[in-house]
């Protein structure tokens, strides 16, 4: 109805054009900006759709024939179906009478890998670089934005420098330096270990940097008044400094968790044992097995995903912060 | 309490940044039991070889005359048999060949592949690094705007910046598919059925553009995020002054939106260009570097020499080349921005 007369009023040259009642204009651009608005919304959510909807459909043969159409978006038929033992190797029939919704391809995966393995191994890599990493980093910025030494301009001038060097660039010294330390317990070489994955990753030129441009911006008096009482150094940080820089701590946890998380280049290089791969390896590893199963990987993807998805909808907020806190340097 | 940080940035970034230039100038192996010699900039030279090579058509032995083909094309001889004909020419490769001036040229360079690589990563950045930035801005004034709901489509927009990029590559391989892959299917309905479907990752030509869309995908929500926080920061008297003077909407977007976020342009663009040189996990999950070489790049060469030819050293040279390019960048970012606090 309201299509009709927009047409008719925006006919050229015609009075009626500005004439049109304001409350209809603002209501017909109100709609315009909604539906691109929803447009771009499925662009973004039609492949993290696609990849949870695949990975709970039971029938490989059925995501497969789905994938080019809409019903690849659509979870279907609506029958639950338990999930059984090598569903995939059955004959036809078989698969055809179980298909349907279910934990089927979830299954697979912890059959067919040691999914609980490499998702504990990306926890615990990803939980310990984040934790030791604010410990260090913002103990290093302390320092730096609240005491005057001597030095203290160049130290930061040097961390600063240091926040250009992209990891690829020095990825493969790094490969190189890590098989000539002296490994925990007698032997050389840090390869295959947790510890190549995380400690290297610790001290992060990015993250003391944020530290210290939150920081300098505390009142002055914060620390004063404790130094007055008597307070050592490490207890002003302790106990004053760090209960009132909860949002920058909040930050670099959640770019760091991001950046670790999903690290892939680095454990390529360092880790060939499957104890200490971690989940994005694992998964690349288990995409490149043949046959290549749709729904197996999928749902391999969507638990690769889940953590961080779970993670970003709690703290929405958060992070779209931290994103806009990387763009203030310069 | 800066030692910690300090000895493991010293230890884990500064050492190996340092150890690359001078890996860079040996032969280094990993996993050798030789030790490694110092090869002065052989290893450069081989990176960053190239010669233009004039070549003569083939001429009949007898006559002298040039040979054409069927169709009347002059016949040139194979570029392998012109390389190894030559001794000036040894250990190169066919890197491209051109017409100028009714001659036929043949460049050759030491490392093919290599040169391949850095022109994809140019070619990512001259085309991801404009769309992209100027997505992220449409996107940023779409959810920057006072509106019910403005919160689900901000955070819609952003999700897949979280998605690891290894389970991006996979889901995009999955809807990529030649056959029956939903991008085709999709394509074809919009089209009624004129268009595709095509082999995207198959094909030389629309493998790396395939890259770049998913690319595209994962990326954009950041620097919304980016251009959010800069938009956020424009005072809105500047907006009512523009109102008094009688600008129209686009008019604001032009004299008031673009010139305040200057800065954060600058960064956006600056920081987008150094990913595009970054450009790794996608192709060697997605496509290992191929069909041919239509994917490979400058990290993704590098890793293959270091890690499975062993070539640490030649590796090193090629990650110094990265750097020095990333750097330059920077520093262009800079000094852009350094003009500007001089205007100010």
């Amino acid at each position: 109805m309201s299509a009709q007369i927009s047409t008719q009023a925006t006919r050229p040259g015609e009075k009626t054009f500005h004439g049109l009642p304001y409350r209809l204009r603002g209501t017909m651009k109100t709609a315009l900006n909604y539906t691109v608005m929803v447009l771009l919304a499925f662009f973004f959510a039609f492949p993290l759709v696609f990849m949870a909807v695949s990975a709970i459909k039971t029938n490989e043969t059925q995501i497969t024939s789905d994938v080019g159409g809409l019903l690849a978006f659509v979870p279907y038929p609506l029958k639950w179906v338990p999930p059984v033992d090598r569903l995939d190797d059955a004959p036809a029939e078989i698969r055809e009478a179980y298909t349907g919704l279910g934990p089927q391809n979830f299954f697979d995966v912890f059959r067919r890998m040691p999914f609980g393995r490499f998702l504990w191994n990306s926890a615990f890599i990803t939980t310990t670089t984040v934790g030791l990493g604010l410990l260090v980093n913002s103990m290093a910025a302390y320092p730096l934005a609240r005491l005057r030494w001597k030095g203290r301009s160049t130290m930061l001038a040097a961390i600063v420098a240091l926040i250009i060097i992209p990891f690829e660039a020095v990825a493969i010294p790094l490969m190189l330096l890590t098989t000539r330390l002296p490994r925990l317990g007698g032997g050389i070489g840090w390869h295959d270990t947790y510890i190549v994955q995380i400690v290297p990753f610790i001290a992060d030129a990015f993250s003391i940097y944020l530290f210290y441009q939150f920081f300098i911006g505390l009142p002055k008096e914060l620390d004063e008044a404790a130094l007055i009482d008597g307070a050592s150094r490490l207890r002003i940080f302790w106990h004053i400094i760090v209960p009132n820089s909860r949002p920058v701590f909040a930050t670099v946890a959640i770019l760091k968790f991001l950046w670790i998380w999903g690290s892939y280049l680095w454990p390529l290089l360092v880790i060939r044992l499957p104890e200490y791969r971690p989940l994005t390896v694992a998964m690349q590893e288990f995409f490149g097995q043949y046959p290549r199963l749709w729904g197996d990987t999928l749902a391999f993807a969507a638990m690769t995903t889940l953590p961080v998805l779970v993670l970003f909808l709690a703290f929405q907020r958060g992070f779209i912060r931290s994103v806009a806190a990387t763009g203030i340097k310069g | 309490m800066l030692a910690p940080a300090a000895i493991g940035l010293a230890i884990f970034l500064a050492v190996p940044f340092l150890m690359a230039f001078q890996l860079s100038l040996t032969d280094t192996r990993l996993l050798s039991p030789n030790p490694p010699q110092f090869a002065g900039l052989e290893n450069y030279r081989q990176l960053l070889r190239v010669s233009v090579i004039l070549m003569e058509p083939l001429r009949d032995p007898v006559t002298g005359e040039v040979q054409r083909d069927e169709q009347g094309r002059i016949l040139y001889p194979r570029p392998r048999t012109i390389l190894r004909s030559d001794a000036r020419y040894e250990g190169m490769g066919e890197l491209a060949q051109f017409h100028l001036l009714g001659r036929r040229y043949l460049v050759a360079a030491g490392d093919p592949t290599f040169w391949k690589g850095l022109t994809n990563n140019f070619y990512f950045a001259l085309v991801v690094v404009p769309l992209q930035s100027a997505f992220a801005l449409l996107l940023a004034i779409l959810v920057n705007q006072k509106i019910r709901g403005v919160n689900l489509f901000r955070a819609l927009y952003f999700m897949p910046v979280v998605v690891p990029m290894v389970v991006v590559a996979v889901i995009w391989f999955f809807l990529y598919n030649p056959g029956v892959g939903t991008i085709n299917a999709f394509l074809k309905a919009v089209s009624s059925g004129r268009l595709g479907p095509f082999n995207w990752l198959g094909d030389p030509r629309l493998a790396f553009p395939s890259i770049m869309l998913l690319s595209i995908w994962q990326g954009v929500g950041f620097q919304m995020v980016i251009f959010l926080a800069g938009l956020q920061e424009i005072p809105g008297e500047l907006y009512e002054a523009a109102e008094v003077d009688g600008c129209n909407e686009v008019q604001k977007f032009f004299f008031v939106t673009l010139p305040q976020l200057r800065n954060t342009t600058i960064f956006v663009v600056v920081a987008t260009t150094i990913l595009a040189f970054q450009l790794f996990t996608q192709v060697q999950v997605m496509t290992g570097g191929g069909p041919g070489e239509a994917t490979m790049t400058t990290i993704l060469h590098a890793v293959r020499e270091g890690r499975y030819q062993l070539r640490a050293g030649y590796a090193s040279a090629i990650t110094v080349v990265f750097f020095l390019i990333v750097l330059a960048v920077s520093l262009v970012q800079r000094a852009v921005l350094r003009e500007e606090r001089a205007i100010e």
